[in-house]
């Protein structure tokens, strides 16, 4: 009866803003579906985890137990829940689309040969979904048929659950299936180290791009702003095409989607795969020497200047800011 | 060692995408079409394996109209060995696309099979994973670094907050992120010897696989526009609009 089943999904043992904000659509698909909204925890820590998310006004957490689902590797992962979504007689598996909820919720859906819909914005009334299409260049309006059905939110369209007075049950299940045809193994992770906001998480995201012109720069120019304004960074492809920065820092149609409340570009053209990922941001500065680029047609506030010498200045302008 | 890629036609990613005014799709008047640039990833991905291990087959699939050969001749042109049209009037939905390769991996039997991580065009991200669990396969999505020793594929992927090892045994489905290579261009040898090399065409009902569409595209709107705001003079000035008017520091 249109119950929706969230994927929660945790990270160093917590659960990370995408899983709740997969928790908040969850909960507003379940209203209009007129079902219950259901949370699945399984890995490391499951335990712990289920009681936290209980309480942030789910109808019932599940957790699953297996020794096959310690570490998250999709091949185990989608037997479990396509397992838990006929257990449960779920209308809708939900969760966001972070890099794990892309690798895994296809699987899924095929092997309950259900449709998808990826990176969707919003729920109509009528049951059919908007998502973005070409960097969002379009909006489409889709329709899944038959069910169950599979969605994944993008995480900056969707409020994040917040915590209620109740708490939540929670179930264990041990899933039944076939361990034995399982042949994926996690040699290791390699997590990208940093004090800094997730990008996912910041309200203040500081991007640097090919102007930057190297590693060295984003950390004597770029850094201390970014660390000034206590932001996220951030990066255009280019950057870390030219290994400027990590991977995980791409910001973009093919990177992170992000939207903080505000978003420094510097050095950064506007290209549309890069808008793609950051064009729902509140107040949107860009820093450019080239005053034609692109990245200003959706600046609230434009800089026209050396990025070399634009970026100190900025730092120093907010740290007397701070002080004042 | 015989490696399957896969082939998709996409609009250039340098192309301004417009809606048309019936929703109906996109105008393509004024579209340049090229292989998804995730997909040249996967094939030059593929053209190296096969000549690290110093032998093989690389073949191209593609599920698409007629004029998806003019993409499967430029991947013929890079290097891959023949090429297979499945010939699909309309477009079919993701679940059915994975269904189709699916068979087509049941036919050509290889040992791997790395597809592009997304078309950039509907940006779904779902083939790949969709044909993995079909055939029971492992898969590593997002790929950056691919190692094939005997049979034991070592893949680094790139996941969220950091960078994860898996590996499995083959066969195996891959699919190819950014930084896993730089694909090269079609050489002008490359391009003549393209034009003799094999291009099967078969029609997608000959397969026998289930097409039936579960996902439906309504309609296509173009996104809101976002205002462009004011220039300012002076990191001051900006820095000041910044606290006083925008109040965001
Ligand atoms: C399949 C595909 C997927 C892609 N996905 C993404 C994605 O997810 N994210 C993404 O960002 N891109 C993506 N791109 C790449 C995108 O098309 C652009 O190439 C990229 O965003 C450009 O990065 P950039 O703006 O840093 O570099 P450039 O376009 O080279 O711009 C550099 C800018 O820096 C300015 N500049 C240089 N020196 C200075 C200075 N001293 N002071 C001030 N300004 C200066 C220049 O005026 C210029 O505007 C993708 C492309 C493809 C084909």
């Amino acid at each position: 009866m249109g119950d929706v089943l969230v994927f929660a999904e945790h990270q160093e043992g917590h659960f990370p803003k995408t899983t709740l904000v997969a928790v908040g659509a969850g909960l507003e698909l379940a209203r209009k579906q007129g079902g219950a909204c259901v949370g699945v925890v399984a890995g490391a820590r499951a335990d712990e985890l289920a009681g936290e998310l209980a309480a942030y006004g789910l109808g019932k957490v599940v957790v699953l137990d297996h020794p096959a689902l310690t570490g998250r590797l999709a091949d185990a992962y989608a037997q479990a829940l396509a397992w838990t979504v006929s257990r449960l007689g779920a209308e809708t598996l939900l969760a966001t689309a972070t890099a794990a909820g892309k690798d895994l919720m296809p699987r899924v859906a095929a092997r309950m040969g259900a449709p998808m819909a990826a990176d969707v914005i919003a729920f109509n009334d009528d049951a059919s979904v908007v998502r973005p299409m070409y960097a969002g260049s379009a909006l489409a309006t889709v329709e899944l048929q038959g069910k169950p059905r599979v969605i994944t939110v993008r995480a900056t369209a969707f409020e994040a659950a917040k915590p209620v007075a109740s708490a939540a049950p929670v179930e264990k299940l041990t899933p039944e299936f076939d361990a034995a045809a399982l042949k994926m193994r996690l040699v290791g992770f390699n997590a990208t180290k940093s004090d800094r906001p997730q990008l996912t998480e910041a309200s203040i995201v500081v991007s640097g791009g090919r102007g930057l012109k190297s590693a060295e720069n984003f950390k004597e120019v770029l850094e201390p702003l970014v660390d000034e304004l206590g932001a996220a960074m951030g990066a255009s492809r280019a950057a870390v095409d030219a290994g400027f920065v990590p991977n995980d820092l791409q910001v973009g149609q093919t990177g992170k989607v992000v939207a903080p409340a505000l978003y420094v570009a510097v050095g950064i053209s506007g290209a549309i795969q890069h808008l793609a990922g950051m064009k729902d941001s509140k107040v949107i500065v860009a820093v450019n020497k080239d005053e034609e680029a692109p990245i200003f047609s959706v600046a609230d506030y434009g800089l026209v200047a050396d990025l070399f010498k634009a970026v100190p200045e900025m730092t120093t302008e907010v740290k007397k800011l701070k002080h004042a | 060692m015989k490696v399957l890629v896969t082939v998709k036609r996409v609009p250039d990613p340098a192309t301004t995408i417009r809606v048309l005014p019936d929703g109906s799709g996109i105008a393509t008047d004024n579209v340049k079409w090229v292989i998804n640039p995730f997909d040249e990833i996967a094939l030059e991905e593929a053209l190296r394996i096969k000549e690290k291990l110093g032998g093989g087959e690389v073949v191209l699939v593609a599920v698409g109209e007629p004029s998806w050969q003019e993409q499967l001749r430029t991947g013929l042109a890079m290097g891959a060995d023949r090429a297979i049209l499945i010939r699909a009037a309309a477009a079919l939905d993701t679940l059915a696309i994975a269904r189709v390769l699916a068979k087509v991996v049941n036919d050509e039997k290889p040992d791997l099979v790395i597809t592009g991580k997304q078309a950039i065009d509907d940006d779904s991200n779902q083939v790949g994973q969709m044909l993995a669990e079909m055939l029971g396969w492992p898969q590593a999505t997002f790929a950056s670094k691919v190692e094939i020793s005997g049979t034991e594929c070592t893949v680094v992927r790139e996941a969220d907050g950091g960078l994860e090892t898996v590996a499995f045994p083959l066969p195996a489905v891959i699919t190819a992120d950014l930084r896993l290579n730089e694909p090269r261009y079609a050489s002008l040898p490359g391009i003549m010897k393209a034009r003799k090399k094999e291009l099967k065409e078969i029609a997608v009902e000959s397969l026998g696989a289930d097409l039936a569409p579960k996902v439906k595209l309504r309609t296509l709107t173009p996104p809101a526009k976002r205002q462009a705001g004011r220039k300012v003079a002076s990191v001051e000035e900006l820095v000041g609009l910044l606290h006083s008017e925008a109040k965001v520091i």
